[in-house]
């Protein structure tokens, strides 16, 4: 049973941290700091699921969190729905198109692959770009009365902050449950040698199509979360490539196909770009540190961090997943 | 007695090359039946048929009473028709324990996690790879490798098994336990096709063989009425007195 896994608790307790720490005093630019982490820890867990588990390389993979963003906005401001329910109702959305899509484009393998998930995201983007209910180009405002079902601008920010919270914990939550499932097993199958998976009875098409729409689910309800956070959402923001990179990025940093290994790639990305963006110095260069330090990854700890901290500490396998 | 496997007319083309001509036979239960030919004969691309890899231009096949032409490979898995690859395919960075895991989980019996982990070590330890079961796949040489591609078709608890060239590559002793392995699970009641090219071997193991030359089934029989079939001799193994020479390796 994965409640009964040590690691299972050491998510959950760090997510009642997390939820907990920027309470005190009241500290928003704390809250705000932890939920850009939070979302990147999101945002690496399920692209994980596609890169690390089934061996996918998805450079798209910010469509999915754009998409849900758009589709949950469009419901909480224009029709008037509860954030909550607009924001699974844009996961479902999401993750349906993901499912539709993935049986079409996940015929394709290796780079090819890669290739079609970057024309994913420039298709999604220009067609947002000119969708006249979705505002075009200059895109979707919050007004502020959408914040009143929940008690005000003010009380919406926790509330949002602790959904965005709760999704992270869901995100390394299902990571963990599909890599100790028969579903896991086989994406691994499919990630270290496809042909052999096929032959082995596993039935690739189906799924690479289900984890491919999985990955989908939580980045998009994320995405609904966070762009009503920030009340209002356009195409370039919601389809922004460069976190689609960065993404990957995360993953190698942190060690792909660990559970933990996302995360922390994810959560120590999202906090050194941050200090770099607001470094005086430092902040034009970010992005080429983000390379430097993906270079130095890929050469030196391909494993990545966890790879690292696996070798060190060979029993940290059994507890950090 | 019905045949576990029965083929008939199967013909494949690619572009212009017939791959495989019209051949037909049938493969009782419990029976062990040997393909040969030389190379290019088409005996891969009549696994690859059998197994679903590739879709056959003409034919049927029929697997335990079921026509199974056009089925996907991971379909025919469950119903019983487990093979091993001539290139082996190891999933490198899995345990052996996974491996031999997902060839259980996926079979025939369509186990779940924790009976598959039992069964697959099951077999990891009836083909000798018992002790190394948590170390990764690609730390395996090439004789470890085949055994595991056999240890992972048997997880599948196989009707039919198809082995292709499970010898090539090894060395004497480790070719005296994999004859031993495959006449151990054929006791277990489990039908074999197998490709091989070494004629002691595939003599010795053989009920019956059905030999291949150029895509067309050149003859089939006892492997004694095959070496003398005059036609075998010429076509496939050329030279007139390897005939005595495999006489004497039978005896």
């Amino acid at each position: 049973m994965i409640l009964r896994r040590p690691f299972f608790c050491i998510i959950v307790g760090t997510a009642i941290l997390l939820a907990l720490t920027p309470l005190r005093g009241n500290n928003v630019s704390l809250r705000e700091d932890l939920i850009l982490i939070a979302v990147a820890i999101i945002l690496a867990s399920n692209l994980n699921l596609m890169i690390g588990y089934t061996g996918y390389v998805n450079f798209g993979h910010i469509v999915f969190y754009g998409l849900g963003g758009y589709v949950g906005l469009y419901l909480a401001t224009v029709r008037g729905w509860s954030l909550v329910l607009a924001a699974l109702t844009a996961g479902l959305t999401v993750s349906l198109c993901a499912f539709l899509l993935g049986l079409a484009i996940l015929r394709l393998r290796g780079a090819y692959f890669a290739l079609a998930t970057i024309g994913v995201l420039q298709a999604v983007q220009a067609f947002v770009s000119n969708f006249d209910p979705w505002g075009r180009s200059t895109g979707m405002y919050l007004s502020f009365d959408a914040y009143r079902p929940l008690g005000g601008p003010m009380r919406a920010l926790w509330i949002t902050y602790y959904l965005i919270i709760a999704v992270m914990a869901l995100s390394m939550i299902l990571s963990l449950a599909i890599k100790n499932s028969k579903f896991g097993l086989g994406l691994f199958a499919i990630r270290e040698d496809e042909d052999a998976a096929i032959v082995l009875g596993v039935n690739v098409t189906v799924y690479k199509a289900v984890i491919y729409s999985l990955s989908a689910f939580l980045p998009a309800v994320a995405g609904a979360l966070m762009f009503y956070k920030n009340g209002m959402i356009d195409p370039s923001i919601a389809f922004e490539y460069m976190l689609s990179l960065e993404g990957i990025v995360m993953l190698m940093l942190g060690g792909q196909g660990s559970v933990m290994g996302a995360a922390l790639g994810g959560g120590l990305y999202e906090k050194l770009r941050a200090s770099l963006l607001t470094s005086p110095t430092l902040s034009n260069f970010h992005l080429v540190i983000a390379g430097a330090l993906l270079l130095l990854v890929v050469l030196l700890a391909p494993g990545g961090l966890i790879g690292w901290l696996y070798r060190l500490l060979p029993r940290a396998r059994k507890v950090i997943e | 007695m019905n045949p576990i496997l029965d083929v008939r007319g199967v013909t494949k083309r690619f572009g212009g090359i017939l791959a495989v001509a019209d051949v037909s036979f049938s493969i009782a239960e419990g029976e062990i039946l040997g393909l040969i030919g030389p190379n290019g004969a088409g005996k891969t691309t009549l696994f690859n048929l059998v197994n679903g890899v590739h879709k056959m231009d003409n034919g049927d096949i029929i697997f335990a009473g079921e026509n199974i032409s056009g089925r996907s490979p991971c379909k025919l898995v469950h119903l019983g028709l487990a093979r091993t690859h001539q290139i082996v395919k190891p999933l490198n960075e899995l345990t052996l324990l996974d491996n031999a895991t997902v060839g259980a989980c996926f079979g025939r019996q369509y186990l779940s996690m924790r009976a598959a982990r039992s069964v697959a070590m099951e077999v990891l330890q009836r083909v000798g790879l018992g002790d190394r079961a948590q170390l990764p796949a690609r730390s395996l040489t090439i004789a470890g490798k085949k055994r595991l591609e056999v240890a992972r078709a048997l997880a599948a608890s196989p009707k039919l098994l198809l082995l292709d060239e499970v010898l090539a590559g090894l060395n004497p002793t480790e070719i005296a336990e994999m004859i031993r392995l495959v006449s151990q699970i054929r006791e277990g009641g489990v039908s074999i096709l197998m490709i091989e090219h070494l004629m002691q071997a595939i003599m010795s193991l053989s009920d019956r063989i059905v030999v291949l030359n150029l895509g067309r089934k050149l003859a089939e029989g006892r492997p004694e009425e095959v070496v003398h079939n005059p036609s075998v001799i010429e076509a496939y193994l050329g030279e007139p007195d390897i005939v005595d020479k495999l006489a004497r390796t039978r005896e």
